[in-house]
């Protein structure tokens, strides 16, 4: 099994006239992505993609006629915020969000909102999931990826597709391919991810793809140290890259030195995970394992 | 955004946080005019967005409106960290007891605001929270309920401030929040928050950066943004919504995503060879796009060889082709170009890029490898 979404994920499309959602919504559909609806507040009762999807006014409805379970949200940035909430509040349990540049105080009341109500939120400013051979979730070109024993967790876009790539150029193959999204404030952090894969049977190892800024990497080190019993390789992005442009004290103070590629790698390391240089050494790391 | 340290004091005054007097001149005679108003002595403070201004002699006491004067017209004239000085606070001077540190930003992990304060303010705050953490005293505030006044007095009590300041700093600790809620600001603080030896409070320099992603809620803040800090490439690049960072290498880099770009500088450095700029063209980007972020990247006269990484999702490779294609049209150069093209329409990308006489390679591996030997050849 993968994790997340698979053969019996019913997807609903939130934003699905929009350019973007059209777009994508055809090719998630092409993939084999079981759509059940798309949501566009103003255009409900009509049908898109060839006739074939039906559009409602609300999550709610749609949820009530379709049984879907799953959302992808394609919203524009003002509206997105209360598009996760909407599929939050009619009781949708998982929720990819690909928009990017949600401003952060909405973002606040969205994070404690699906805390509360157990919600799995993946993104803001994310890739979405793909599950090889079965959905994908999000905007990850499917032909990038094949079916395998590797889970990957990302915080980027395009970095994730390379890596995937990567692996796939080497014959090895993804169980799920996930995108947590690279906004300062996302819904599902990288342990949370983790321990998804630990539990899941088709996983035998995990990349972990971070990037400067934060303490995500860090506090996955700390998970992994204490409860993944499977191979980790994690890479970091911008070991090149100059000293961050500051933000001010109260950022230096809050991360106390922590967020540099330096401190997430050294962290890593000692939780026993393999770290890549570049992202074409990842399978190679994963060949002598 | 960041505000300027007088735009933030507005920002107090509007707020009910008490502030020096003082007002903004940007030539000597008005500092003059507002050191007699002030009618005491007077601190000049420039109003540059880099830090270090007291270190660089951008801020003066002086005793005289004459004394202040002179001093404005040498600081008017002046540059810091190689920006011009174009403003300047004039404020009263102010006779300090203690210096406090009180910030507010956001908890990435908990989608809370963090309430920070510290008994040793100013300007080795951040030495302080390195060397002796324990002085620093953080607060969790729950934005679905908003900052409560034992929050303030906990942190009054905590950090030691006399009893008969608690009131007034209960209030300034709110005050601040609401302005942090009001504005979208990703950071507000107060550094140093002083103790007069007359025993009151005044903000003695403040910093706000508001979220450019909720701009859009206040038009105002956006016609005040100050770019003087900002390098002609950098605000090119703004213009185009590209994001771009100048560095000190040869090898000017051109990628889709932020995360893939810094991958991109970290396989040239491991390669052994030096990027030369971080250039991110985001998403989708049009061939118009990346024709200007090729002529940022070939604008610097650092740059000897150029490496072009796409990986196609939603940007489409023929896209950037006819983009590299449109830029050397119009740019004359006989720099080395190394495209790499992977994903969406990566063949008619290829296809187009032969035509204008470009190799492309297939690995990000192979296009860092030959770039970096490329730039290191000696320039013939």
């Amino acid at each position: 099994m993968s994790i997340l979404i698979n053969g019996s994920t019913r997807l609903v499309v939130q934003g699905i006239t929009g350019s973007e959602g059209a777009f994508h919504a055809r090719k998630m559909l092409a993939y084999g992505t079981s759509i059940v609806a798309g949501v566009t507040p103003g255009k409900g009762g009509e049908w898109v993609l060839d006739g074939k999807i039906p559009v409602f006014d609300s999550v709610k409805s749609s949820v009530e006629v379709t049984g879907a379970n799953t959302s992808v949200i394609f919203a524009p940035a003002r509206f997105a915020a209360d598009a996760i909430l909407e599929a939050a509040d009619a009781g949708i349990r998982l929720i990819v969000c690909v928009t990017e540049g949600i401003p952060v105080k909405e973002m606040m009341t969205v994070k404690h909102v699906i805390q509360e109500k157990n919600v799995c939120l993946i993104g803001p400013n994310s890739p979405g999931l793909i599950s090889p051979d079965d959905a994908i979730v999000g905007i990850i070109p499917g032909s990038i990826t094949m079916k395998g024993n590797v889970g990957v967790i990302s915080r980027s876009g395009t970095l994730t597709y390379e890596v995937v790539h990567a692996l796939k150029q080497a014959g090895i193959g993804t169980s799920t391919c996930v995108g947590i999204g690279g906004d300062p404030i996302v819904g599902t952090n990288f342990s949370e991810i983790l321990s998804h894969f630990e539990a899941d049977s088709q996983t035998d190892f995990v990349v972990m793809i971070g990037e400067i800024g934060g303490r995500e990497e860090e506090n996955a080190a700390g998970f992994i140290a204490e409860s993944m019993t499977k191979p980790v390789i994690g890479f970091i992005a911008g070991q090149a890259a100059p000293p961050n442009k500051r933000m001010g004290h109260a950022g230096a103070i809050v991360e106390g030195g922590v967020g540099n590629a330096e401190s997430k790698i050294t962290a890593l390391q000692s939780a026993g995970v393999q770290i890549a240089r570049y992202p074409e050494e990842i399978p190679e790391l994963i060949e002598t394992l | 955004m960041r505000l300027h340290e007088y735009q933030s004091k507005d920002v107090f005054s509007k707020y009910q946080i008490p502030t020096p007097k003082g007002r903004l001149a940007s030539t000597p005679e008005e500092a003059k005019l507002i050191a007699e108003e002030l009618n005491t002595a007077v601190v000049l403070k420039a109003q540059v967005l880099v830090g270090g201004r007291g270190k660089a002699g951008g801020i003066r006491l002086v005793k005289s409106p004459g004394e202040a004067g002179e001093e404005a017209s040498r600081i008017l004239g002046a540059q810091i960290k190689e920006i011009p000085v174009r403003r300047l606070l004039v404020e009263e001077a102010v006779n300090i007891q203690q210096e406090i540190y009180l910030g507010m930003t956001i908890d990435r992990e908990t989608g809370n605001i963090l309430l920070i304060s510290s008994a040793e303010g100013g300007v080795d705050i951040e030495e302080i929270a390195r060397v002796s953490p324990e002085k620093i005293v953080k607060i969790n505030i729950n934005p679905m309920l908003g900052l409560q006044d034992f929050q303030g007095r906990f942190l009054a009590t905590e950090i030691e401030i006399p009893r008969d300041l608690w009131r007034v700093f209960v209030s300034i600790c709110r005050n601040l929040y609401d302005a942090f809620r009001d504005l979208d600001a990703t950071l507000a603080e107060i550094n140093p928050l002083v103790i007069t030896t007359d025993n009151h409070l005044t903000a003695l320099d403040g910093k706000i950066i508001l979220d450019d992603n909720a701009l859009f809620r206040h038009p105002d803040y956006i016609d005040k943004r100050d770019i003087s800090a900002e390098t002609p490439e950098e605000i090119e690049a703004q213009k185009f919504g590209l994001a771009y960072i100048k560095l000190d290498g040869n090898i000017g880099c051109l990628v889709n995503g932020a995360g893939l770009a810094m991958a991109t500088m970290d396989i040239i450095q491991h390669k052994g060879g030096k990027p030369a700029n971080f250039l991110d063209i985001g998403g989708g980007a049009s061939s118009e796009k990346v024709a200007a972020a090729l002529r940022i990247i070939l604008a610097d006269p650092q740059v000897d060889t150029v490496l072009i990484n796409i990986f196609g999702g939603i940007t489409r490779c023929d896209e950037v082709a006819n983009g590299i294609k449109l830029a050397l049209n119009t740019l004359k150069t006989d720099l080395p170009f190394i495209v790499r093209l992977a994903g969406t329409h990566e063949d008619e990308g290829r296809r187009i890029l032969a035509d204008a006489n470009l190799e492309t390679v297939e690995s990000l591996q192979e296009a860092a490898e030959k770039a970096v030997k490329l730039s290191l050849e000696p320039v013939s």
